[in-house]
């Protein structure tokens, strides 16, 4: 395969998308754990809650910087360097873009100036509300990027418009309400959560092991613990859920996660572990467990799922119909409004099968003049590379299941054996920080992956969407992200190993203000009070 | 969907081709404070402590203000995706330097105050320099080289191609007249960075920040009065040839398009825009005044009505043209022909309806609540707090 300008675009999407979710899931995840927190503090009013609140709100602060930041990059890079997909989907890919802005993003980064400047300025409650703002609106940003998202994974509620050459959008609804996109927004922010958990446990426990912070370092596990436990759930329940669309939406995508090569009696056994292999469309030392994936697939015991084999062929048969659109469509713009009625009979009922026909561009530069075999070339090319997606896949499901039982483990000594905490168990948590984002950046690798060849699932290949660049403005680019964000990378992780060592800041007049105010209740109380002290 | 029909599709375009206006604008006379006091940062302040007085009038605000140019960027492509298509893969490697200038300012900000050490934060002022001036002056770049055209067309399926090699793309893009826009575009910022800091900031950073703000007030003024006689003399406008209809399909290659003629025309076809360059000018002299008299809350006024009355007479100037061709005059994009479908238009105008003012009040309440000048006592009481 020659590397050409799709190659070099993707590869600097990917890199661009991959970098920018190091930061996202941490964002959405800690900024609810902060608002937990600082909850917490209002209703308790201790100052360790507050110290808390700030402490883990500075390696917040640290994050959302650069999430920020790179998240520009996403929205601005559709138009530099997809812009033939940003023309010919924008109608419907655009608005929820734009209503993140509106109603989620502007939120977030409106109050998130106040989160950090706005202690000594606002009330205690005017603050927790400013605080539950940002949380809100880094969760609502997620809810409209993925209903973005999931259109290109499900593009329901439009259709194509030959006076425009474009989609356009005919049902909101059903764009606002696509069932891919709920998965995978329920999905994608319990991924946040758990990714925030496991953050602040791994860190909570560093701290432990080295007997520092320790009141800090006790509730912080107890907050991460609950949290992590609903959220790790969550992540793999939904990601089955995530699994159900896909059977109904993006069958190849889920024939390739699995392996499937050829349609099986239904309920479909899935397969635990074996080496796939593309040429032989055989998976070897195939290690298989009966009725699982039936079951998971179509939640029913008599409903087959069918294998990449089958699909091919079926889109060998969409192909043949969408070069009967495409031959429409050229009768339609030449002659307009004068385009005889059967024609644009023939378009209407072939032209959900117009971005098949696009897939035979790559092998001749007038689809209705293809040959059976580049048809059949076509068709084949409909199946992504199944090894990377097989293996992605299982990496985040069993990362997935582990976040369960550590979850249920820490949650268990949090709960009912007085935060006593074995020395194992916390350096466990120590080296499990990074766990959460190999699984997330996974789960992106199977979504998007395995989305291929195409950027609008069925509708428009990767191939057409690219703009017209050349090689060397992409590499140009691409070098300068990968120079620019390398740097910024080690600046980060730079500031956030200092400030994890530094510890939460003491603020001893806030303590002591607050420890007189209290001193009737106090009084009554051992010295050694350690709630009443703060965390040092 | 019978609702969306309540309102003509060339009402709804006339409509969001405002609204974008609107949030430009909006973007300008927010984050161009950010932008214009970032530029400032080495000249009005020079002790650490001075820098971060600056740095901290904006700290709390900044990452707010930079969303309007995050929802304009999002309006575009919702409303106006072939604008963004062209546009943004057009002007490829403006647009990187653009993002490069837009990534590194948040991190600046955040990064700077984490440590003490001089070297480490000397780096970050430089970074906030460039992270100011860059998008500042491109801004105007840009727009200079909309005013004269730039070369792409639409092929036959809509895929728009901008001609030349890469470097004579980027470069071309440098040319006298847009870099005169350019110097336009960074003056009104600085001045309206110094409109800020003369508000939030006292002693001798207010003072730097007149002296510098008064100069670049008289500077955009100028350049603005010379972009004009400029387009007078010196540069073709564009005029939609024969009929046309205001509610087609959005397809750029159903209008006749030529160029010639000059942009000014539309003062003579209509002349109540002319409101927009005097507010621009008459603002910008007061906004001018101010600084040398130490005006505070006027000053700013008189620089967001400079900025208002400068950006909008650009859009008003070209109406209905958004994105002229200089190579193809026919696939120039206009009001009527660059749009969104009409459904589409319609939910994204409900969303803006309901959405718009909840974010002007919440953003006034957090303005409110910072509202006061920032001394340096108050940087050197928090240090751990503040940038």
């Amino acid at each position: 395969m020659d590397f050409g300008i799709v190659d070099l675009s993707r590869l600097q999407f990917a890199t661009t998308a991959m970098y920018h979710f190091l930061f996202v899931p941490l964002t959405l995840g800690l900024s609810v754990i902060l608002a937990i927190m600082e909850t917490v503090y209002v209703v308790t009013n201790r100052p360790v809650w507050r110290q808390m609140t700030k402490f883990w709100g500075t390696l917040f602060g640290i994050n959302f910087a650069l999430g920020v930041a790179t998240g520009i990059t996403m929205e601005f890079q559709f138009g530099m360097n997809w812009s033939y997909y940003s023309q010919y989907v924008g109608d419907i890919f655009g608005a929820p873009l734009a209503i993140e802005g509106l109603m989620a993003f502007f939120l977030e980064a409106t109050f998130v100036g106040l989160f950090f400047f706005g202690w000594d300025k606002l009330s205690q409650r005017g603050h927790l509300v400013v605080t539950w703002a940002v949380a809100i609106g880094s969760n609502f940003s997620a809810l409209w990027i993925l209903i973005a998202n999931g259109w290109m994974q499900n593009p329901v509620g439009a259709a194509f418009n030959p006076m425009t050459m474009r989609m356009e959008m005919t049902d909101f609804y059903a764009v606002l309400f696509n069932p891919v996109a709920q998965a995978k927004f329920v999905h994608t922010v319990s991924a946040g959560y758990v990714t925030a958990a496991v953050f602040v446990l791994g860190v909570s426990a560093w701290y432990l092991l080295r007997d520092r912070h320790v009141e800090l370092a006790r509730r912080s596990i107890s907050v991460a613990a609950a949290f992590g436990l609903a959220s790790a759930f969550s992540v793999v329940l939904l990601g089955d859920e995530s699994g159900y669309n896909a059977t109904l939406s993006q069958k190849m995508k889920l024939a390739a996660i699995e392996g499937m090569w050829h349609t099986e009696p239904a309920p479909a056994a899935i397969t635990a572990f074996g080496f796939p292999d593309q040429q032989a469309r055989a998976t070897h030392y195939a290690l298989r467990i009966p009725y699982v994936m039936g079951l998971i697939g179509t939640r029913s015991l008599n409903t087959e799922i069918p294998g990449i084999t089958e699909l091919v062929a079926q889109a060998a048969g969409r192909i043949r119909s969408g070069m009967i659109a495409y031959d429409a469509l050229l009768t339609i713009r030449a002659q307009q409004a004068a385009t005889p009625a059967d024609v644009t009979k023939a378009f209407e009922a072939h032209s959900a099968d117009l971005g098949f026909a696009f897939l035979l561009k790559k092998y001749v530069d007038d689809p209705r003049m293809a040959t059976e075999a580049q048809i059949v070339l076509a068709a084949g090319d409909t199946v992504p590379t199944v090894w990377p997606l097989f293996w992605a896949f299982r990496v985040m499901a069993a990362l997935g299941f582990g976040f369960i039982g550590t979850m249920i483990y820490f949650f268990y000594r949090a709960s009912f054996k007085a935060m006593n905490f074995p020395r194992p168990a916390l350096h466990l948590a120590v080296w499990m920080i990074p766990a959460p984002w190999i699984a997330a950046e996974m789960g992106w690798f199977v979504a998007e992956f395995g989305r291929q060849p195409w950027t609008v699932d069925g509708v428009l290949p990767t191939a057409m969407s690219v703009s017209s660049l050349s090689m060397t403005e992409v590499a140009l680019t691409l070098a300068g992200f990968v120079v620019f964000y390398s740097v910024l990378f080690v600046v980060e992780i730079g500031l956030m190993l200092k400030y994890i060592r530094k510890g939460p800041f003491q603020d001893v007049t806030e303590t002591e203000i607050w420890a007189a105010r209290h001193s009737n209740r106090l009084a009554g109380r051992p010295a050694a009070d350690a709630i009443a002290q703060p965390a040092e | 969907m019978i609702l969306h029909e309540m309102l003509s599709y060339e009402m709804l375009r006339l409509i969001w081709w405002g609204l974008v206006g609107v949030l430009l604008i909006a973007f300008a006379l927010t984050d161009g404070f950010d932008l214009g006091v970032a530029v400032l940062l080495p000249f009005v302040a020079r002790t650490d402590t001075e820098r971060r007085v600056a740095i901290n009038t904006v700290g709390p605000v900044w990452e707010g203000n930079q969303v309007w140019f995050v929802l304009g960027g999002g309006a575009i492509f919702a409303a106006w995706p072939p604008l963004y298509a062209v546009s943004f893969s057009g002007f490829y490697l403006a647009m990187f330097v653009v993002l490069a200038a837009l990534i590194v300012r948040p991190v600046a900000f955040k990064y700077r105050s984490k440590r003490d050490d001089p070297r480490w934060r000397a780096v970050w002022d430089w970074a906030l320099f460039g992270g100011g001036l860059v998008p500042a002056l491109i801004f105007g770049v840009a727009v200079g080289n909309v005013l004269q055209g730039v070369p792409f067309h639409f092929t036959d399926d809509l895929r728009s191609v901008y001609e030349g090699a890469w470097y004579a793309k980027f470069f071309g893009l440098l040319n006298p007249f847009a870099l005169v826009v350019g110097v336009v575009s960074l003056a009104m910022l600085v001045m309206h960075g110094a409109a800020w800091l003369t508000l939030k900031a006292e002693g001798a950073v207010q003072m730097r920040a007149r002296a510098i703000g008064s100069a670049a007030a008289l500077v955009a003024v100028g350049g603005y009065v010379l972009v004009g006689l400029w387009l007078a003399i010196g540069i073709d406008g564009y005029q939609i040839a024969g009929a046309y209809v205001t509610d087609g399909p959005s397809n750029p290659l159903h209008f006749a398009v030529t160029k010639g003629g000059s942009w000014l025309g539309a003062y003579a076809l209509r002349p109540w825009i002319a409101i927009a360059p005097i507010l621009g000018i008459a603002g910008g002299v007061l906004a001018c005044l101010g600084l040398r008299a130490g005006r505070e809350i006027s000053t700013l006024l008189w620089s967001k009505l400079a900025i208002f009355g400068m950006i909008s007479s650009v859009g008003l100037t070209m109406f209905p043209f958004i994105l002229p061709s200089s190579t193809d005059p026919k696939s120039s994009l206009t009001v009527w022909n660059a749009s969104s479908s009409h459904l589409t238009l319609f939910i994204m105008l409900v969303c803006t309806v309901i959405f718009l003012p909840m974010i002007l009040l919440y953003t006034a309440w957090v303005y409110k609540v910072l509202w006061g000048k920032v001394t340096e006592a108050d940087v050197t009481d928090h240090s751990h707090s503040l940038y």
